[in-house]
């Protein structure tokens, strides 16, 4: 099958490779990028373990052609760690809250919540488990990823005011 | 030195031991996406494969044409049963003494049926080949429901024509698997002809699917210089995985080497053998080149490890003012094309057995029949310890189906029937040693908690508002008091494949006083990086956060039969107190070398040995590890490690009182649940965090099976929920909040107290949800209605009771 030539911006890194018309994105993430924090749990947009943040919106990857999304800004969970290396904000509080437990779920469970915020920076618990029911979590319970994201609000909003 | 000015509160909290809630170790790498599952696995020359499935249920398998597959660019190889069979490999063992095809030699039993296996450069080429693999099938009647199956002429397995010796005894007709009977038949036959109420009903367990995150799969990769075979994958036992690829594939178990890398989810699922397994490794050897398989979702839910499918009769004898008597059950258990279920050998049945539950019943009987069916092998213990989810489910509508036929109020009658304090260890009818508990205690913490005497008032008014047209949603209070079984198990009676089921953990201390400890065991999700760590850290005095633990590699780790069953604190945690223990002996002895007194005259202080009546002479751990590495001491041998292999001498006995509040719209059969309530005694609790944690998962888990989730199939056999579009796992949104409670009953019998809790959630959790749907509909006259209890079934039961106007 003839390949076409893809170039997108990952976690701030310009990339470019080859791919078949009918690659999906998180294959090409995971398989030519070796981007391994996306995961594919159930192939039909159902659970959310594969998504990744496509200019600005959180997109399931694995019903998206990496052709649909050629020259993209993508964001996964690998990009939301600190720039020093340490645990972004929400990954920290998915830790000290115990949000996670297999962490099969956690990269698009993290990276679904990263945009959330964005969209919502004060939600309430109903908003967070609206705003999450797109990302299946099969240990938790959700009830600790919910702290989690609140509490990833508070501190985030804070950090914010601190710096104005 | 500061170990001088700290107070041994403080001492004890630096270790981060056994009561502290401490963070998982395992989620700085899980929450930057650095995780190493299965899938992530990337090595030079690597091969997919991928299965051509069968989409009949009941088929023969008349041809199969590869020609057109392997015509494609990047096919390596398509194997079938042709193929494996030079190598005796078209069959394997199951982990119930049957046996089972690897690929279909012949015919199909089930949809979804391994046919043939391609073998591709990548997998997008892997799965363009599967289509093109030209299988001719003829069409055969199909048997879906195992009453049904016990009568029809139809033989779904001619492989065992004329056997009527099966591998738990005789078999009664040709799709007829085992008999397993528990109990006094006689005794109990007459304690029910003679009762003054006797409640009878059957009580459907439906059938499930674990449906960890991460599906099933594995990487073989056989090195053809060394000979030696390295296998990763979703193992939940990967010393038992290592065994059986020896024995099937006569290849030395030496030479073979599993690997489980991080495991997303298993609940079960990841126990068994399966055919992709197999298959991998055969090509894996035939090419040379390593060979990857992952099962997508479909495939998961359709042909991996089904959970429960029990039929289970039941009658309950009691005196008129509600004392049990007596309790007999028959079971048919539907097993589907082969007997794969995952129990103890000498447990068919699994721990079905428990199935008196919190309750003194002094006479009772169990049977249970196995049999085929054209469904999907499996039948492990999804969150559960073999079968106990079924017997606690089983009893705990009993319970409730009895109290109405006594018109009492079902907490009182668990309560005039708990086992009491003053009679544990108590020896159950049915053969059991339960170790501990205080189930008063329990139920009546429960009860307060939720305000038991105001949800009823709330209630009885519900109804009264409900007659008067007032309220279209009924309130239904859910009551469950759960005894589990868990800790398989002791090796006189508990063995898989004849492998007993000890565990085991192995511990090195360092000379700069840091460690490692390795199991047998595997964390999926259970954080046992964590949790071990402060086992250790509290027997022996190092911070857990200096103690690195290592799973899941069987050329490093000691045997040890793996996790499921809630076995991990009960079997290897014990190892690990009795491995860490031993080094503790060992370091009482350098420690008085040093001190230059007698052994005897020194005492352990949270983490050192201070000579006796002088605590300012003493030798921390640390101090103590880098003498064994430097110290020439007399009659001792140098280094600081030890290894256990712990064969408990029970099971132990977790158990819980659940409370489901759910308020139910009697005219679209939408619930609610308003408030859950879950108090749990596991016994000595190591971390309270990863408790919680578990209890919130196990329950959610509960909450999908009884409100929805079901493999389902049609009269032809088709697998009706065969993905996340029809197999229900709740969100977030459909998800309560849960109020976690405990008690402490430590067990008698383990090292440190514990008991095990991973599994009660879901074993308690699912009787709660589905009593919380019958209380609501009680005072209009249900009594029994199979779950799952989907809005649907609950607008069905509504419209049944004559609600509907």
């Amino acid at each position: 099958m003839s390949k076409m030539h893809v170039k997108l911006t990952v976690n701030g890194k310009q990339v470019e490779g080859l791919a078949e018309p009918r690659t999906l994105l998180i294959h090409f993430l995971r398989e030519d990028l070796k981007i391994t924090g996306p995961h594919i749990g159930c192939e039909t947009s159902h659970c959310g373990a594969c998504t990744v943040d496509i200019d600005g919106k959180s997109v399931k990857s694995c019903t998206t052609f990496v052709a649909q999304v050629n020259g993209a800004d993508i964001a996964t969970v690998e990009g939301l760690t600190n720039d020093d290396g340490s645990l972004g904000v929400l990954q920290e509080m998915f830790r000290e809250h115990h949000g996670l437990q297999c962490g099969f779920c956690t990269p698009g469970m993290i990276t679904r919540a990263h945009r959330l915020l964005q969209e919502n920076p004060n939600p309430t618990e109903e908003d967070i488990r609206f705003g999450m029911s797109g990302n299946l979590c099969r240990c938790t319970g959700y009830q600790n990823i919910v702290k989690a994201i609140a509490a990833s609000a508070d501190m985030l909003n804070a950090q914010k005011e601190a710096a104005e | 030195m500061n170990d001088q000015t700290l107070t041994p509160e403080e001492r004890v909290a630096n270790l981060k031991g056994m009561g502290s809630s401490r963070k998982r170790v395992e989620d700085v790498r899980f929450t930057q996406g650095k995780g190493n599952y299965v899938d992530d696995i990337k090595m030079d020359g690597m091969l997919f494969g991928a299965f051509v499935r069968s989409p009949y249920a009941h088929a023969r398998v008349v041809s199969v044409n590869k020609e057109a597959a392997l015509a494609i660019p990047g096919v390596v190889a398509v194997l079938t049963a042709e193929d494996l069979a030079p190598l005796g490999l078209h069959w394997m063992p199951t982990l119930a003494g049957d046996k089972q095809m690897v690929l279909a030699d012949g015919k199909v039993l089930f949809q979804g049926q391994e046919v043939a296996y391609v073998v591709a450069e990548n997998r997008y080429i892997a799965a363009d080949a599967a289509e093109l693999v030209e299988v001719d099938y003829e069409e055969l009647p199909v048997l879906t429901n195992p009453f049904e199956a016990l009568k029809s002429d139809v033989v779904l397995r001619e492989d065992l024509a004329g056997q009527t010796e099966g591998a738990h005894g005789p078999r009664k007709h040709h799709n007829h698997i085992f008999t397993w009977e528990q109990g006094d038949k006689d005794a109990t036959e007459a304690v029910l002809s003679q009762a003054d109420v006797v409640a009878e009903e059957m009580v459907y367990y439906h059938r499930t699917h674990p449906c960890p995150l991460e599906t099933c799969g594995c990487v073989a990769s056989m090195d053809k210089v060394t000979g030696k075979l390295t296998l990763y994958g979703t193992f939940q036992a990967p010393h038992a995985i290592r065994t059986v690829v020896s024995l099937i594939s006569g290849l030395a178990e030496h030479n073979i080497r599993v690997i489980s890398p991080d495991i997303g989810g298993g609940f079960g699922n990841k126990v068994g053998a399966y055919a992709g397994y197999v298959c991998s490794v055969v090509a894996s050897i035939v090419t040379g080149q390593p060979v990857k398989w992952v099962e997508n979702r479909m495939e998961n839910l359709m042909s991996t490890a089904f959970a429960r499918d029990y039929w289970m009769q039941g009658k309950i004898a009691a005196t008129k003012d509600g004392k049990i008597t007596g309790l007999w059950c028959h079971t048919t258990a539907d097993h589907g094309g082969f007997d794969a279920c995952a129990d103890p050998t000498k447990f068919p049945a699994g721990f079905m057995n428990i199935c008196t539950g919190s309750y003194d019943i002094p006479t009772a009987y169990l049977a249970v029949d196995g049999v085929y069916t054209n469904k999907a092998p499996g039948g492990v213990a999804y969150r559960c310890s073999f079968r106990v989810t079924e017997a606690a489910y089983f009893i705990e509508r009993m319970i409730e189906v009895l109290a109405i036929k006594l018109n009492m109020d079902a907490a009182e009658l668990r309560r005039i029937n708990f086992i009491r304090k003053d009679q544990f260890p108590y020896q159950s009818a049915l053969g059991w040693e339960y170790d501990s508990g205080d189930y008063h205690t329990a139920w009546d913490k429960a009860l307060k908690a939720v305000d038991y005497e105001g949800l009823r008032a709330e209630q009885a008014q519900r109804v009264e508002d409900f007659k008067a047209g007032k309220t279209r949603k009924l309130l239904g209070i859910g009551l469950t008091h759960f005894t589990e079984i868990v800790g398989a198990g002791p090796v006189k009676n508990c063995d898989i494949l004849g492998l007993g089921m000890f565990d085991s953990c192995e511990i090195r201390i360092h000379p700069t006083g840091s460690a490692i400890a390795r199991l047998g065991t595997i964390s999926q999700g259970q954080g046992h990086a964590t949790t071990f760590a402060q086992i250790i850290a509290s027997e022996i005095g190092l911070p857990a956060d200096d103690i690195t633990l290592e799973e899941g590699d069987t050329d490093t780790a000691p045997y040890g039969l793996g996790t499921y069953g809630s076995r991990s604190t009960p079997v290897a945690g014990a190892a690990t107190a009795m491995a860490a223990r031993k080094i503790r002996a060992k370091a009482q002895m350098i420690a008085a070398y040093l001190l230059e007194v007698h052994d005897n005259d020194v005492e352990w202080d949270v983490d050192r040995f201070a000579v006796k009546g002088a605590p300012e002479r003493f030798k921390t751990m640390k101090e103590i590890a880098f003498a064994a590495y430097n110290q020439a001491i007399p009659g001792l041998e140098p280094g600081l490690e030890a290894v256990s292999y712990y064969d408990p001498p029970n099971m132990t006995y977790p158990f819980g009182a659940y409370i489901c509040v759910m308020e139910i719209d009697v005219d679209t059969g939408e619930w609610d649940v308003r408030q859950f309530y879950a108090l749990d005694d596991c016994g000595t609790r190591i971390n309270p965090m990863i408790i919680e944690g578990q209890v919130h998962g196990g329950v959610t888990e509960a909450l999908a099976i009884a409100m929805g989730q079901e493999i389902a199939y049609d009269e032809m056999g088709n697998v009706k929920t065969a993905t996340l579009m029809d197999f229900f796992l709740p969100t977030a949104w459909e998800t309560p909040n849960y109020t976690t409670d405990h008690t402490v009953t430590p067990s008698p019998h383990h090292p440190i107290g514990a008991k095990g809790v991973g599994e009660s959630p879901n074993v308690g959790g699912v009787p709660a949800f589905s009593n919380a749907v019958h209380d609501a509909f009680r005072p209009f006259g249900l009594v029994q209605s199979h779950m799952p209890h989907d809005h649907w079934r609950i607008w069905k039961i509504a419209n049944g009771l004559g609600m509907h106007g």
